[in-house]
Formats: structure tokens, C-alpha cells, sequence
């Protein structure tokens, strides 16, 4: 008989190993994530995926499931941890949704919207981080990272280059690239990278294509991300 | 015996670090704003040019705060209003005129002010009847208490429609089925 856990009292089958959100996510439940990518390790650092799982607040993506185990997911409780960890997240960075060329397929705005956050409620913190558009393809606005290393993971694991890293404790972390001058232009990074195309927010952008589709026909313009990341798992 | 006439709620409106497109936006409400009048009167508003704020129901606040005088009128709205709303992007995260926050203000006043082209001997402002500049743009929660928050770039109309009509009612105001966006 297969093992299994209740993920908001449903009943949620898993195999040993697979964490909480991997088998939420492969019996059609969905769990936010920011950090998290089916093809990497887990890196637990957005904490959007926060679950109570015997009655301990967890990371659904890097806690293995256990057999009987009573989580709750879904509940004005996590929902509303997850609202407190999102305007964090907006007020650490310098995220101005209507001077974006991300908007409407930016993942952190469409947590937004999903967790009806209507204000960034803490003190912003408006840091300087000066923007690298010395690639020919790629513009890099690190005002909007949210540190949640996917550029870092698919550059060094699966494009081999190792463009990015994290640098910095702290409220001075900060994403930096792999080049003695620290610019993009003076790395082998190109626009076909995994790298390039990963980053959930708008911190990797490609030149002369940012409003292709319109704003207003965007991803989650019309869709929420609840029901296009379900649609994603269940392909 | 007829129940006595609902009073109509005192309304007042002010863009303080906006452009008025928020305003702009509420009149996008079209027809609704016969029901509207019907329900509401304006107290300081732009649209009938009060210059002070009375005791009021609800203030709706457009624009962050970018100087000394948005400081004022802020508080006087707090001070008048029962009801405070941050319409906008910029009352609630700041928006467009924070993009500055990271330049020095002396630096951003003499680029605009000496240093731009086709201006010969420019001076930086300093008339004692115009507000000081605030070093940051902030967010109007930053500096007094808000009930409620209603972001974009501008909120459409029906999302500010919806957002009143939840309000007035009594009902706690909530923008579903689409209408919360932050651009």
C-alpha cells in the first residue's frame, strides 16, 4: 500500500524521499513557491511554501513527507504568513510593478495578487543597486532579486558557466557576476541559457523583446498563478 | 412613519507625490457617478477646489510624500478623516516619484535645475513659500495610520468602484475576480 500524508485533510500519496511539495504538487494540490524548481535541489530561502506539518511550521519543498502526517497548506493562518513573507520580500528590494518589464509574468506579483496582499505594509528600505546593461542581450536589474539563486543553480548546473553568485550577509546579500570587471558583458553568458530564462521576477530581462505581448495579455494578467502552475504539473 | 434620508458621507480627495491619473481613474467610473453623488458629497477635493479639510468620513489619498507640505495635508487628512484610503501605486509603495530615493536630493535638484541642457545660470529653487523636499519619497503608511490600501498604476475604475461601493455598504472592501493589479 502506498504511503500517504492529508495536505488540508485531503489525502496526498508519496514515495520515500519525495518532500511535501513534490508530492503536493504531483496529486494536483498546489503549494506556492518562489526558490523552488523541479529539476534543482530544494533551497528553501523564499519560505512561500511554508506548511504546518505536525504542527511545526516547515518548507514544504525541502521537508520529506511522512506517513500520516496532518498538514495544513491553505488556511487563513499559512496564507496570512505567506502575505507577511511576500511584503518582505517587496520591501527589501525595489519593486515598482508599473515601471517593470515583467509585470503580469512575474511570479512574486502574481503571489501578490493570489494572497490579495494590498500593501507592502513595513518600512521600505529603497536600496541602491545600480542595473548592468552592458550585455547585448540581456539586461540585469538587480533592483528586483529576490535571492532565490535559480540563475545561480541553472548557471553552474546545467549551462556549466557559473555566471552568478550570491554575495553578502544579510541586508547586504546581494546577486553578483562571475567577471573581474562584474559585468555581464565580460562573461560567456548568453540568451539561450537556462539562466537566462529562470528568473521568476524581473531581475533577467532580454533586450528588445520586454512588451512583445501587451500588458493586460500577460500570463497572470487574466489567470491566477494558482491555476497555471496546477496546469503546469498536471502536463 | 418614512425613515429619516440616509445622510450622504463627506468625502475628501487630495494627490499629494501623484500625477492625478488615479484621480482620472475615478472618474473612469463613468455613469456610476450619478449613483455616486447620490450616496457621497465632496469635502476638499480637486474636483471642487476646497482648499481645506473638514471633519470627513473618507479621505482618499493619491500620491506618496515627497515634501514638507504632503507632510501637512497628510495629517490634516488623518486628523478630518474617519476613513483613510491610499489609492494608488505611489500612496502605497511610493511608485514612479521614489525612483529618486536612491540619488542624492542635491544631486537630483541640480541636474534638474543648473545642469540641464539649454539652461544658462540656473539656481536650485529657494523661494521660503515652496515645501522643502523630503530626502525620500515614502509611502503615505509610513507616516500616518491607513485603513485601506488600493494599489495600481492606476486602479481601474471598476476596481475603485467596487473598492467604494464594498465601503460604503459597510462591507470590508475587496478587489476579486481580477481587479487587483499593481501595474
Amino acid at each position: 500500500m502506498t504511503k500517504q500524508f492529508l495536505l488540508d485533510g485531503q489525502p496526498v500519496p508519496f514515495e520515500d524521499g519525495q518532500t511535501i511539495l513534490e508530492a503536493a504538487r504531483i496529486a494536483g494540490h498546489y503549494i506556492p513557491s518562489l526558490c523552488w524548481h523541479k529539476d534543482f535541489a530544494p533551497h528553501g530561502s523564499c519560505k512561500l511554501c511554508i506548511v504546518k506539518a505536525a504542527g511545526r511550521h516547515v518548507s514544504a519543498c525541502a521537508t520529506p513527507a511522512k506517513e500520516g502526517w496532518e498538514v495544513e497548506s491553505n488556511s487563513p493562518e499559512m496564507n496570512g504568513e505567506r502575505r507577511g513573507l511576500l511584503q518582505m520580500l517587496f520591501v527589501e528590494g525595489n519593486h515598482f510593478c508599473p515601471s517593470c518589464e515583467k509585470s503580469g509574468n512575474c511570479e512574486l506579483q502574481a503571489l501578490g495578487y493570489e494572497y490579495e496582499m494590498l500593501t507592502s505594509r513595513f518600512r521600505h528600505f529603497y536600496p541602491d543597486r545600480p542595473v548592468d546593461a552592458s550585455h547585448p542581450d540581456v539586461l540585469l536589474d538587480f533592483n528586483r532579486c529576490i535571492f532565490c539563486e535559480l540563475c545561480v543553480r541553472a548557471s553552474r548546473d546545467v549551462d556549466g558557466k557559473s555566471v552568478f553568485a550570491l554575495t553578502g550577509r544579510g541586508i547586504d546579500k546581494h546577486l553578483v557576476v562571475n567577471a573581474e570587471s562584474g559585468r555581464l558583458a565580460d562573461t560567456d553568458f548568453a540568451k539561450d541559457d537556462l539562466a537566462a530564462n529562470i528568473c521568476p521576477v524581473g531581475v533577467i530581462l532580454h533586450k528588445r523583446e520586454g512588451f512583445a505581448v501587451p500588458i493586460g495579455e500577460r500570463t497572470y494578467d487574466n489567470a491566477t498563478i494558482r491555476s497555471k502552475k496546477l496546469k503546469e504539473s498536471s502536463s | 412613519m418614512s425613515p429619516a434620508p440616509a445622510r450622504k458621507l463627506r468625502v475628501a480627495t487630495t494627490s499629494l507625490a501623484g500625477c492625478f491619473g488615479c484621480h482620472m481613474s475615478f472618474l473612469d467610473i463613468d455613469e456610476h457617478l450619478f449613483e455616486l453623488v447620490e450616496l457621497i458629497e465632496f469635502d476638499r477635493s480637486p474636483l471642487t477646489d476646497i482648499k481645506e479639510v473638514g471633519p470627513c468620513d473618507i479621505g482618499i489619498i493619491e500620491g506618496g510624500v515627497c515634501n514638507a507640505e504632503n507632510v501637512h495635508v497628510l495629517r490634516e487628512f488623518r486628523r478630518n478623516c474617519k476613513t483613510l484610503i491610499a489609492l494608488g501605486a505611489c500612496a502605497v509603495n511610493g511608485g514612479l516619484p521614489a525612483q529618486r530615493n536612491h540619488l542624492p536630493l542635491s544631486e537630483c535638484l541640480r541636474e534638474v535645475y543648473q545642469f540641464r541642457p539649454g539652461i544658462a545660470n540656473g539656481q536650485i529653487p529657494n523661494d521660503p513659500e515652496l515645501p522643502l523636499p523630503l530626502d525620500k519619497v515614502r509611502p503615505i503608511h509610513e507616516v500616518v495610520r491607513i485603513d485601506y490600501f488600493l494599489p495600481g498604476c492606476p486602479p481601474s475604475g471598476p476596481a475603485i468602484w467596487k473598492f467604494l461601493t464594498d465601503l460604503i455598504a459597510g462591507r470590508t472592501p475587496r478587489l476579486t475576480g481580477g481587479l487587483l493589479h499593481y501595474d
